[in-house]
Parts: structure tokens; sequence; C-alpha cells
């Protein structure tokens, strides 16, 4: 170990244990480097190192009596879409004000439970609505990662783009995501990081600010997978608050890491081969399955046929969702107001002020979805559809136990090179959205850099509650791709 | 005798169908834990989750379930063991997160069916098509500030069941005998406390006219939100009046959704069928679909109370009583339950007559309830006691029972201290009847010379002379023993 910025998540909580260094030296640490690197980066939307360092003053005090948790003394960022006690939660929205909700999520609160030290609430997409962190009312995310040929601002993806951007950049040593049709997998593969979304219903959704609640499902981002399995452990388990939530016990995740991947079979979809994908991903791709099988795998073709309905049914399916789950941002209970002499006056000053245009395109097609006329040929054949897909996962299942493909279609692009066609925007979530509509679970892991010298993932897709097994995968892809390039930005790089 | 309204063009018939949203009586709202109680000062029984707070979630509160199924078994109807809860999207300030979870798919309870007693005597069935459970709103306070509502969230996400029936209703009054039925069986099963003064019952009544004959039916119009059994009634009079006055002046009912004002008489257009709300309805992502086990459903049902139909028969055929008076002791159970306590032991018929007659008079004389009456059911049986022991007669139980009445006393107490006990001595009988037949000579000789009714003078002046007391069965013996020498 050269320097405090080169701990993980474990060795750093190994050292707190074996008190080699302390919580506040570690905490401190963290807080510089988002005083160093932050303005550049804007990953935090709300910084909190008072509470840090009182907390991670409970930390050592915890540890130098032989108590403390999972994760006591680990400075971590939380996504600005989990609800924080006291602080101050935005949703990356205006329309939320200065909201300071009164209560924890459950996610958060399982992760306080554990000791975790939180330094802050990190950018995203407004609503999480977004694939590369532009649609935050508190300003784009800059990714920490540039093109060996240019010194173009590069997006992070999104939308947990603030939480991806920060652990790659060493500011945190983890950070919660949320990921609705990819919004934790494409930014960990745009910024070289690993990321989880579990099962649904594996982690409570209980103060987790909705996007489309079927979908939504929080999970961990780190700069590898023992990392991510440290914090799904402590994120994840049943809720009686969240009624979708699933009452299954939470495995040793860390333990999975091991298990290597000798017999495992692993399916190759052949769907996901699709038009202009570039060759570096298709040959990304070809190296990961050649990892896999040299570690003891079998590679298997398999079909999911209905993998090309997934990113308009997913947009059906979500958007509906949100626009009713964003009802509730109406000027009158809570965030910003602007006042009209109608109550129609006054929600329509307020939801125009306080949306950004992405949220309101979303709004106003999950409206027209849902509406008379329309809902059976949009919102119920989507739900059709959603179910063919789950069944295209339920039967490859039948033959493998995991399915790899690239995580996104490209690696990160530049902040000016933004498709001016929001579909074309949607299309980064193609190989992503398939395992949320299905509520699979689903990793990315950094697996190499592009011709640019950008990082790329590829994407592990597992059985339901079956995260130790995509883990194991995930695992031996990452010691084989040994993935140990570091951003242009980085906390142990002085500025 | 149908029930018809004539126009200047001839008979009309009404169709009526009224959705009756009933308050589940529980301790916590539908989907969160505050306090689903009436009253309370503004916004103190609301939780975040009532409050619509970003990132909270219902949970479905399994009591209400189960208030549900009990109703559904009272009303004979299907219980679905599938059913599933859908947002109904609309904005309003006291609904908080801009959507109603209500259940339109699949509502928990199928088709039913209660039975209206008439005023005629005959009974009649009215289908029930549905019924679902939903979120109440907030309440909306526009009169406190010129420029500001207020908005008090206590109601928000307070459990109702909405109950829908087939427009089978055909006269103002089965709307109101299905109304009061379908508040007994609420009591009795303590789903619903069926108070419309305090919003826990309220009707949306569906209305529409045709000629007799007729087997379409035409454009019907719904009243929202009527109050009171009484306003239902004469909204569906004024709007079935309203109706027939459109179509015989050759115009055409529109579909719409209007307002009873009572004060005036009238009701009013409220929106159009074109300004109808589109609810974009769609499953709640935040719920399961409720699956219950056939196996809960009878364990709700075998611990159900009688329910009205069949205390009513029971009564009937235990007590002797008429079909009437079983039906009037029914209307509440804590009524039946009274009358059974006198009943028992007591003569039971004479116990139905005295329950109906004078024991309600002095109910509704002091106000009270059968919940406080001021006499015992054990009261009532000792003074019924007295009279078929012939301690004292009939007209003396009613002065006994004023004063039982006022003083809290018992029956045998008071006839002791009036000395009310009724004489069945036939000396002392047949020595006031001579005197009093020796005072009324000219009377006697009518009497016998053909004027009969003269027969209750003579007892009236007996009684007189006896203070009451006199036994009335023996008064009349004597008499007509006296009379015919």
């Amino acid at each position: 170990m050269s320097g405090i910025h080169d701990f993980t998540l474990a060795s750093a909580r190994d050292a707190l244990k074996a008190r080699k260094i302390s919580a506040v030296e570690l905490t401190n640490a963290h807080i510089d480097a988002i005083e160093r690197l932050d303005g550049q980066l804007n990953s935090f939307i709300t910084r909190t190192p008072d509470q840090a360092r009182e907390a991670a003053k409970a930390s050592d005090d915890a540890l130098a009596k032989g108590e403390g948790g999972s994760l006591c003394g680990i400075p971590l960022g939380i996504k600005d879409l989990f609800c924080t006690n006291g602080v101050r939660t935005t949703a990356a929205s205006k329309i939320l004000g200065n909201f300071v909700p009164p209560y924890e999520s459950t996610v958060t609160a399982n992760l306080l439970k554990d000791g975790a030290v939180f330094l802050g609430k990190l950018n995203l997409d407004e609503f999480a609505m977004g694939s590369a962190n532009l649609t935050s009312a508190f300003g784009p995310v800059e990714n920490p990662w540039k093109r060996r040929d240019s010194d173009a601002k590069l997006v992070p993806g999104g939308s947990s783009g603030g939480s991806a951007a920060a652990v790659a950049a060493g500011l945190v040593l983890g950070a919660t995501g949320t990921d609705t049709g990819g919004s934790i997998r494409q930014p960990a593969a745009f910024t070289g990081i690993a990321g989880i979304k579990p099962t649904y219903g594996r982690c409570s959704r209980f103060g987790t600010i909705a996007f489309a609640s079927s979908l939504d499902q929080a999970g961990p981002m780190a700069r590898n997978l023992q990392d991510c399995a440290i914090l799904l452990e402590s994120m994840a388990g049943f809720d009686p608050r969240d009624s979708t939530s699933v009452d299954t016990p939470v495995p040793h995740y860390e333990a999975a890491l091991k298990r290597g991947v000798k017999g495992l079979r692993v399916g190759i979809p052949k769907e996901y081969h699709v038009e202009g994908m570039p060759a570096e991903i298709e040959a990304l791709w070809q190296q990961g399955m050649n990892w896999l099988r040299d570690a003891g795998a079998q590679i298997v073709e398999v079909s999911l046929p209905h993998t090309k309905y997934g990113l308009p049914t997913y947009y059906i399916a979500a958007l509906a969702e949100a626009s009713s789950n964003l009802a509730r941002y109406d000027g009158v209970r809570f965030g910003e107001r602007v006042s009209a002499p109608t109550l129609d006056g006054l929600y329509e000053a307020s939801r125009a002020a306080g949306f950004g245009d992405e949220v309101k395109r979303r709004i106003l097609i999950g409206t027209h979805v849902l509406s008379s006329g329309y809902y059976d040929a949009y919102y119920l054949r989507a739900q059709k559809v959603r179910t063919l897909i789950q069944q295209d996962f339920l039967k490859a299942f039948e033959n493998v136990d995991v399915l790899l493909t690239p995580t996104a279609p490209s690696g990160a692009f530049a902040q000016d090179e933004k498709p001016s066609d929001p579909v074309q925007m949607y299309l980064n979530d193609v190989f992503t959205v398939p395992a949320s509509m299905a509520g699979v679970p689903a990793l990315s892991v950094p697996a190499g850099l592009d011709a640019r010298g950008v990082p790329l993932g590829l994407q592990l897709i597992g059985k339901f509650f079956d995260e130790e097994t995509l883990i194991a995968a995930g695992h031996t892809i990452e010691q084989a791709a040994a993935f140990h390039h570091r951003p242009t930005i980085h906390a142990g790089v002085s500025a | 005798m149908s029930y018809r309204i004539t126009g200047s063009t001839g008979e009309w018939e009404i169709v009526v169908g009224l959705e009756v949203h009933a308050q589940v009586v529980s301790e916590a709202k539908l989907f969160s834990g505050a306090s689903a109680e009436y009253g309370g000062e503004p916004n103190t029984h609301v939780s975040l989750v009532d409050a619509g707070f970003p990132g909270m979630l219902p949970v479905l509160n399994r009591e209400c379930v189960a208030q549900a199924v009990r109703t559904g078994l009272g009303l004979e109807a299907e219980i679905n063991l599938f059913s599933r809860f859908d947002r109904k999207n609309y904005f309003y300030a006291d609904l908080p997160t801009g959507y109603q979870i209500s259940q339109f798919a699949h509502p928990i309870i199928g088709k039913g069916k209660v039975l209206v007693d008439l005023a005629d005597g005959s009974t009649r069935e009215i289908g029930v098509t549905r019924l679902h459970l939903e979120q109440d709103a907030g309440k909306s306070i526009h009169d406190q500030d010129p420029t500001r509502s207020f908005i008090d969230l206590n109601r928000a996400g307070v459990a109702l069941m909405e109950i829908v029936s087939e427009p089978d209703i055909r006269s103002p009054e089965e709307a109101g005998a299905y109304l009061r039925k379908l508040r007994q069986i609420l009591r009795y099963i303590g789903t619903c406390d069926g108070n419309m003064e305090e919003g826990s019952m309220r009707a949306d009544v569906n209305v529409s006219v045709r000629k007799p004959g007729e087997t379409e039916y035409r454009t019907r119009c719904e009243i929202k939100n009527v109050n009171s059994i009484r306003f239902v009634m004469m909204a569906i009079e004024v709007e079935a009046q309203r109706q027939i006055e459109v179509w015989e002046a050759g115009g055409t009912v529109d579909q719409e959704t209007r307002l009873f004002d009572h004060v005036r008489g009238e009701t009013r257009s409220l929106r159009s069928k074109e300004d109808a709300h589109d609810y974009r309805y769609f499953p709640d992502p935040d719920l399961l679909p409720l699956v219950i086990e056939q196996s809960w459903v009878d364990e709700l049902k075998a611990a159900l109370p009688e329910l009205p139909e069949a205390k009513r028969a029971r009564l009937e055929q235990e007590y002797g009583v008429s079909r009437y008076e079983s039906s009037v002791l029914c209307v509440e159970q804590a009524i039946a339950d009274f009358y059974e306590a006198v009943a028992r032991g007591a003569d039971a018929r004479l116990a139905a007559n005295w329950m109906l007659g004078d024991f309600f008079a002095a109910l509704n004389r002091t106000g009270r309830s059968i919940e406080d009456s001021p006499v015992s059911a054990e009261g009532l049986r000792e003074l019924l006691g007295l009279i078929s022991d012939s301690t004292i007669n009939g007209k003396i139980a009613k002065e006994v029972l004023e004063d039982m009445v006022e003083t809290g006393d018992s029956a045998s107490a008071i006839v002791e201290r009036k000395g009310l006990r009724q004489v069945t001595d036939t000396g002392a009988i047949e020595s006031a009847i001579r005197e009093i037949l020796a005072a009324n000579n000219d009377k006697v000789e009518e009497y016998k010379g053909g004027k009969d009714k003269l027969f209750g003078f003579f007892v009236g002046q007996t009684m007189k002379a006896m203070k009451g007391k006199g036994n009335p069965a023996l008064v009349n013996e004597t008499l007509k023993k006296l009379l015919s020498e």
C-alpha cells in the first residue's frame, strides 16, 4: 500500500479493524479529496463533512473497543435519491427545493447500522431519468476518465453518474446506486468500476425516491466486486415497509467471490449482437467468453427472442409508473411552490418550474400511454411483452447459470456528443433493460479499455436471488482482466 | 304496486343504482399505521405515507381486508381470492400522492345481494355488483381564509368499501330501504358504523327514467356524495322529474355528474361526460396482488355474528312475534339483544308489544338510545311479570313504566310505594259495581233496553271508582253478571 487512496473498501475495512489506520484519518483523506477534485467532477450535490467526521470519531471509539459493524468507519457516498434523515435530499431536481426528510431510507439505515460514514449526497440524473448524468438540476457530472487524445469532458453515464464518478475518482470507497433500466451498470461500465443491480425485491425501496416502482432496485457501486459484495450484504434484506421486498435470507456474498466458475454454464444471448455495435465491444465480449472458458466454464449460445422489444416496452412501463409516481411533486406539501390564483395554476406553475425537460418529456409519455384509448395498445401490451421477456430469461436459465453480455453499446461519450434525439440516448440501455424488465440480478465489471483509453464493462445476468453465482463469475473476469487502470482525475494523483 | 311518475306523455318508471362508500371500522388506515379515528385536530392522524412523502410506500392493513371479506359474506357475495389494487390518477390538493389506491379491475368482492323490506309488507332483492377497497381522500377547507385553502389529511388513506348495486332499484322508497338494510348489515357485522352525519357512509346515486315496458336503459346521471337516506330519496325524485321533463320536451338527457342541493330541492350539473377525468387506472406497482386463502375466509365466516335476516326469522319462530315486529326488533343488534333479554322468562309476545309501544316511546321521549336505556332489560322483564301474574293491570303498568324511567326504581318497589296492586277480591269489585249501578239506575235501564254500548261506561266508572286498580277481567265478568240479574 503506497497511500491512503490505494485502499479498497475491503482493505480499508481490514486496516481499520487492525487499527493500522483510524476512521478519522480515512474520512479526512476522503473529505480532502472531495474538496480538491469535486469542484471539477461535480459528483456531490450535498457534502456532509461535519457529520462524517463525527461518525468517523464514533467509529474509532467502537473499533477501539473491538466493536463495530461490517462497515465501521468506511466512507461512502449516497446517491441523492435515498432519503437521509436530516440531510437535504433532492433527486437532482429543483422541485424538491430544500427538502430535508425526517426519515431514513431502509438501505441507508442498514449501512449506518453497520457503521458506514456518509460523506454526502451524490449527483444523478433528475429523478434518475437519464443515461449520461446530463439532466441534473445541479449540473452535469464529469467522468474522471479522459480520452488519451483529447481533453473533452466525458459523461459518467447515468443515472447513478455521481456515484460512479465519485467511486472511480477515489472520493469515496463505495456508493449506493439505483438501477431502473441500467442506472448502476452503465455508469459503472463508463467509469471502470463494478456495480450490482440485485434481484428486484432484494433491497427495500422504502425511503428511496421512486422512478418506476416495479423496476427500481438499489445496489452497490465500488471499485471491485469484493467491495460491492460487502456493501450488498449490508444493504439487502427483507423490509416489512416495502410490500415488494422479498423475505429470503441474505447470504454472505463476500464468500461467493472465490467459488470460481468450474462447470458453470455461461449463456451468450445471440440477440445481443446488435447492428452497429463497435467491433471493440464485440472483441471484448469474446475476450470475456475466453476468460470464463479458460477458468473452466462452458460457453453456450442461448436465445432471448424478445430482446428487441425490451427497450420500447421498458420506456412504456417505466414511464407510465413514473408519470404517476411524480404526481406527488405538486408544490402543495413540500418542495418548491410557485403560487398562482387557482389550484390548477399552482400545479402548472410549480411543475413547470420544478421539473427539467427530460422529466417533463417522460411524464408526458407516461401519461399518454396510460390514457383512455391508448392504454391497451401501449401499457397493457407492454406488460404482456414484459412477461414474455421474463419467460425468455426463465427459459434460458433452464440451460445456463449466468448470461454474459456487454454492459453498454459504447464507452463513455463526451458531454457535447450527446445525441440530439432523446431516443438515441435511450439506446444506451439496450443491454441492461431486459434484466430490469425480468427482475433478475445483473452486474457490470470493468473488463478493458477502448481504443481511446476509456473503460468498457461486461455484464453478467443471473437467476432470481442468485447474486452469488454472478459475483463468482464476475470475480473470475475481474481477475482475468486485471483491470488496474486509473482515471485521469483521481484522488491519489495530485491535481 | 309499481312506483310510477306521471308526466305529460304518460307514466314513467325510474331506474336507480347506488354506489355506497362505507368507511371501514379499523384502528389504522388502509395502507398506513396512522389512526383511522374520526375527528381529531386537523392533520394529527397523518403518517408520512398518507402525506405522500418521497419514498413512502403503502403496506396493506390486513384487518381492512378482513372487514371487506366479512361484509362480502354478509351480502352473500362471491369472495374473490385474487384481487388487485390499482391507482386512480388525478390531481387534487387533498389527494397527496396524486392518485387514489383503489380496486378497479379486480375487486375483492363480486356479486351479492340485499333483501329489502317494503312498507306494503313485500320484500325485494337488490343485486350487489361488487365491493372493493379503496382509500379516502383528505379534506379541503375553503372558508377560513379569503385567498388560501387549508387541507386536513386526517381522513386521507382511511379505508373505504365502495359497494355498488345493480340498477335494480325502482323507487325512492326502495332506495331508502336498500340503504337502511345495507347499513343494518354493516352495523351487525361491525364493518362500518353507518354514521351518515360523520360521513362514514355516503352514496353516489345513478338515476335514469324510461317508459314502463322498455327493456333498454336510457342515459343516466350520477348524483355525487349524497349524505343522508332522506336526501337520497329526495334526489332520486327530483332528478327523475327533471329527466322526464327533458325527455318530454323532446330533448335528450346527457350523461353527467350532478350535485343535489337539498335546500333548493334540485340537482345541478357538476361536470359533463366530456369533462370527465381520465383516471389512467393501472395496477399499483408498490403493492402485490392480494391473494387470500379460502380457509381464512371460512374462519371469518364461522366467526360472523347472526345476520339481520336470520335473526328476524329466528325471533319470529322462537318467540312467536309477527314478521313486522321481528323486523323492527332486528333493526339494530342491540335492540334485538335487549328484546331477547326481556323475552326470556317473560311473555315473549307481551314483551314485543311493550318494547314496540311504551318502551320505545319512553326512549324517544327521553332521547336515549337502547345502549343507555333508563330501564334495563331486567327491569322491563320484572314489570311484564307483574302484568302476567295479575299484580297490576296494563293501564297501571304504563304508569309504573313512566315512574321507572323517572326515578330508576324497580317496578315492584313502585307498585308497593304507590299501592298500585290490582284488586282481585271479587267481593270488593262486586260492591264497587253495585254502587255504580245504584247511582246510575237510568243508564242500567237503557242498557237493559238494548243500548249495549253503555257497558264500556260502567267499566270506566268502576275502574275510576277503584282508582284503576281493578282487575279488568274480573270487572268485566262481574259487571256482566250483575247487569243480567
